[in-house]
């Protein structure tokens, strides 16, 4: 196989372990989004694959090449860095073609270069100004190009939209992505923010506790969660306690569903939890025709934002969010008996 | 309030510059003897320190010795901080502590103590004694300025520069010491600056064969009143002005004084 | 600059300024103690051993008296510059940062200034046709002029004008780096500008002063020249006397006997202060 190769690595720093025996394998050409909360060892991760932290076991293969033991100015690489850490003492030029002057490049071969990436990240002019002079926006686009100068076979991305402003950062989150599919260079990003892995990768992986704890397509670990930790951190979801009445239903309360997705995992009478996506799930009137996968319950909150209606309902002590959008309104208000219906194909059972 | 601020800060400035300029005013007096306000104005006492065969040597003295001590002590501090910084070493900061140590003191304390370690060698009153003597002293100033610079390269910075395929010593000439020359340079001027106006360490290591300015002009006070003095205090007080002026354009004063950015 | 060798080479990088730094600053404190215990021989000259006749000697009224003395001069002017600087170090840090700068660099021009050039021009300045004497007689204040030098006021203005930019530059770090919300937290809780100088800048700062007090009290403790060229011989400190005997009377043992004198008296009151006193908060 020809792509990204992670082989049983593990890092400890002392008695701590920040990276257990993870093992993945991705596409040349991808790009992969490590998520997860801070401390997850994704960012060790990230570190290792570029050869800033060298593994306390295990090896990283790329394009069939054992890189373990390659030391970080010789991997071919190209990484952008949370700060930027952009050279203070270099102008734009200067710093894009950082990497063209480490290796001989001639003069006019490195300001041509530096004019073209400068033209692709839409900041064309800025060779001559320094650092400071630019916005947090430009200082990223300058990092990213910076690091593409060479054409890295690897294109690492350490939190790239942690130091911009919220509206920018899904604008670049995009314009990273076409970025990426244009030149399609295989690309591993480090986030904690799920929208913005949803938004920009081919490949997710969700890690925990120095673990992988599941790694796979963004549709395929939003509609199929491994485990309620995962589910918790990708898209807001709605959990029942549960139990396994049949190999394909579960008991909730009085109320008995089919459930499409994991139930085979799991033995009956085995306690689990029902998982559903609040836009998968619908709210009707007490009064209007009972669906067939439903529970029951009462309306305690609307939000209405307008693009989207946001129903909170209480049902016998759980709280299921149900999210509309206003051509689905039900018409109902806050106390309102309803039923809930959560169709077998929305329903996916996790580990209790 | 607002009072009361500008009258102190008067009262400061007049207490602060009153003995500068009472000083540089008898510098242009005409005449030999001491008078305040001046009597006429001549630039006949500037003239004096280069054109007397014995100040114009004292000053070359002072000048070479200062240029000497200052860039050994860059010397020797560079790599103790840069190690200290770098790898953390605990044997280069107990050197770090060592080499501040002297500076803390009296300085009679340290001359006393060169003039010891010479006489007990026997080698005795020649200008690399003061040289070495000033570095060890002053060599505090460029310890604590290069670890400030230092300290202001971001870690990041280096890893940055391995990514793009710069190996240790490269990414040390062309990320590290770029950033941290400038504070490398405040921490020579410094000590070329207090090495120029430093009296009891030359004094006792060299004192009677190589006449540093400061000493031979304690030597002069001795005598009563000399007016060359007062033109060697403004040329001095200019000098500092000078190297000063241009730390603070080539690096960042506030912040190699502590303040914060 | 050993970048990607082990740990020897980053040591190897370090053995030249270890030499310099043991040789010639570890060798002479080793010395200065042996000195100071030495023995005098038949010769008049003196030799390895141990003897406390050179403490004995200082442990006269005149030498005890000579080093109170020095330790009163020294806190009197750590006291007083701190007073005279504080409020400018305060009123500076709120300066623009160019008048910033500029100040700074006037400071630091002038604390480089030689000591033998300010007691040159504090001699100028008290002598009898120098400057402030005629200034009394022309306000009107004294009828002739006269010369106000040689004097204990004459040392100790001069010693404060030498500590009084040095203070302001150990003060300015722990001022600048105080959070202006503070002050003007107290001040929207009704405090008037000096009260919450006196309520919260100089309670904030209190571990600073205390320390740049111990800097300038060791500081001054070095003075040599300002004491010989504006004072009578009585008001010779420590310093003084070394020099005294180390150059004009040859006597290394003496010399070195009170140079542990004044290296005991600086460390003890940094050791106490920092003990007691709050130590550093920075």
């Amino acid at each position: 196989m020809s792509g990204l190769i992670i082989e049983g690595v593990t890092k400890k720093f002392g008695t701590l372990t920040a990276v257990e025996d993870v093992n993945l394998e991705f596409t040349a050409g991808e790009m992969i989004c490590f998520l997860g909360p801070s401390g997850c060892g994704k960012t060790t991760l990230l570190r290792m694959i570029a050869g800033l932290e060298e593994p306390t076991d295990g090896a990283i293969r790329f394009d069939g090449r054992d890189l373990t033991n390659v030391p970080v100015h010789k991997r071919d690489i190209g990484m952008v860095f949370q700060s930027f850490a952009l050279f203070p003492h270099l102008s734009v030029g200067e710093n894009i073609t950082y990497s063209m002057r480490i290796r001989g490049h001639s003069r006019s071969e490195r300001e041509a270069r530096a004019k073209e990436l400068l033209d692709m990240m839409r900041l064309p002019g800025v060779e001559d100004r320094s650092i400071s002079q630019l916005s947090g926006g430009q200082r990223q686009r300058v990092a990213i190009a910076r690091a593409l100068a060479l054409n890295p076979q690897i294109f690492l991305l350490d939190e790239p939209m942690s130091a911009l402003d919220a509206n920018l950062r899904e604008a670049m989150q995009i314009e990273l992505r076409k970025l990426q599919q244009e030149l399609g260079i295989t690309t591993v990003v480090v986030t904690h923010d799920q929208t913005e892995a949803m938004t920009m990768a081919d490949e997710i992986v969700v890690m925990g506790r120095a673990r992988v704890l599941q790694s796979g397509s963004p549709m395929d670990i939003y509609k199929k969660p491994v485990d309620k930790f995962v589910a918790g951190f990708i898209g807001t979801s709605n959990l029942f306690p549960a139990t396994m009445a049949a190999p394909d239903r579960v008991r909730v309360g009085d109320a008995e569903l089919s459930v499409a997705n994991r139930a085979g995992d799991f033995a009956t009478g085995e306690d689990v939890l029902l998982m559903t996506r609040p836009e998968e799930v619908f709210v009707r009137p007490a009064s209007a025709e009972r669906p067939a996968n439903a529970v029951e319950g009462r309306v305690s909150f609307v939000r209405d934002i307008g693009a989207t209606i946001e129903i909170l309902v209480d049902c016998g002590g759980h709280e299921v969010i149900s999210v509309l959008t206003p051509k689905d309104w039900p018409d109902v208000a806050t106390g309102d008996a309803v039923t809930v219906e959560m169709p077998a194909s929305a329903c996916s059972v996790l580990a209790a | 309030m607002t009072l009361l601020r500008r009258l102190y800060l008067a009262l400061f400035a007049i207490y602060l510059l009153g003995p500068i300029v009472v000083i540089t005013a008898v510098s242009f007096n005409a005449k030999r003897f001491l008078a305040f306000p001046p009597r006429g104005f001549s630039f006949r006492w500037y003239a004096e320190i280069f054109v007397a065969n014995d100040w114009f040597a004292s000053l070359m003295n002072s000048l070479i010795i200062a240029l000497c001590s200052a860039s050994l002590s860059v010397l020797i501090a560079m790599p103790v901080a840069y190690s200290a910084w770098r790898f953390g070493l605990r044997y280069a900061k107990a050197l770090f502590a060592f080499g501040v140590a002297p500076f803390i003191l009296p300085p009679v304390i340290m001359a006393l103590g060169f003039l010891l370690l010479y006489t007990s060698v026997g080698i005795n009153g020649l200008m690399i004694n003061v040289i070495i003597a000033h570095a060890i002293f002053l060599l505090a100033l460029p310890l604590v300025t290069i670890s400030l610079g230092l300290e202001s390269v971001d870690r990041s910075l280096i890893e940055a520069g391995q990514t793009m395929g710069a190996s240790g010593w490269v990414v040390f000439r062309t990320v590290i010491l770029p950033i941290a020359a400038p504070f490398a340079f405040a921490g020579f001027a410094f000590a070329f600056v207090l090495s120029l106006n430093e009296y009891i360490i030359a004094l006792m290591t060299v004192g009677f064969t190589v006449e540093t300015l400061p000493v031979k002009i304690f030597n002069a006070l001795r005598y009563g009143y000399t007016p060359v003095i007062a033109s060697i205090a403004v040329v001095f007080l200019l000098v500092n002005i000078t190297v000063f002026s241009l730390i603070a354009r080539f690096s960042n004063l506030p912040r190699i004084l502590g303040a914060q950015d | 600059m050993n970048g990607q060798g082990g740990t020897l080479g980053r040591v190897l990088d370090l053995v030249p300024s270890s030499v310099m730094i043991g040789v010639f600053f570890v060798v002479p404190f080793v010395l200065i103690l042996l000195t100071s215990f030495s023995v005098e021989t038949e010769t008049g000259d003196y030799a390895l051993g141990f003897s406390l006749a050179h403490f004995e000697r200082f442990a006269t009224w005149f030498y005890i008296e000579r080093a109170l003395f020095s330790a009163g001069l020294c806190a009197l002017i750590a006291l007083l510059s701190l007073l005279i600087a504080f409020p400018f170090t305060y009123l500076l840090t709120r300066f623009g940062p160019r008048t910033q700068t500029l100040w700074l660099i006037y400071i630091l021009a002038q604390l480089s200034l030689s000591e033998v050039l300010i007691a040159f021009s504090w001699q100028i300045l008290l002598s009898r046709t120098g400057g402030v004497a005629n200034i009394l007689v022309w306000v009107g204040l004294a009828e002739k002029s006269f010369a106000m030098a040689p004097s204990a006021g004459a040392v100790l203005a001069a010693l404060v004008y030498l500590a009084v930019p040095f203070s302001v530059l150990l003060l300015y770090p722990a001022i600048s780096r105080m959070d202006k919300a503070l002050t003007e937290a107290s001040r929207t809780l009704g405090a008037s500008p000096l009260r919450s100088f006196f309520t919260v800048v100089i309670p904030v700062t209190r571990p600073a002063i205390i320390s740049s007090g111990v800097t300038i009290f060791v500081l001054t403790l070095g003075a040599i020249i300002v004491p010989q060229v504006l004072g009578k011989p009585e008001h010779w400190t420590l310093s003084v006397l070394i020099t005294d005997q180390a150059i004009f009377n040859f006597n290394m043992p003496f010399a070195s006997a009170l140079a542990v004198v004044l290296l005991i008296i600086s460390a003890s009151v940094i050791f106490a202060v920092s003990k007691f006193g709050g130590g550093r908060r920075t």
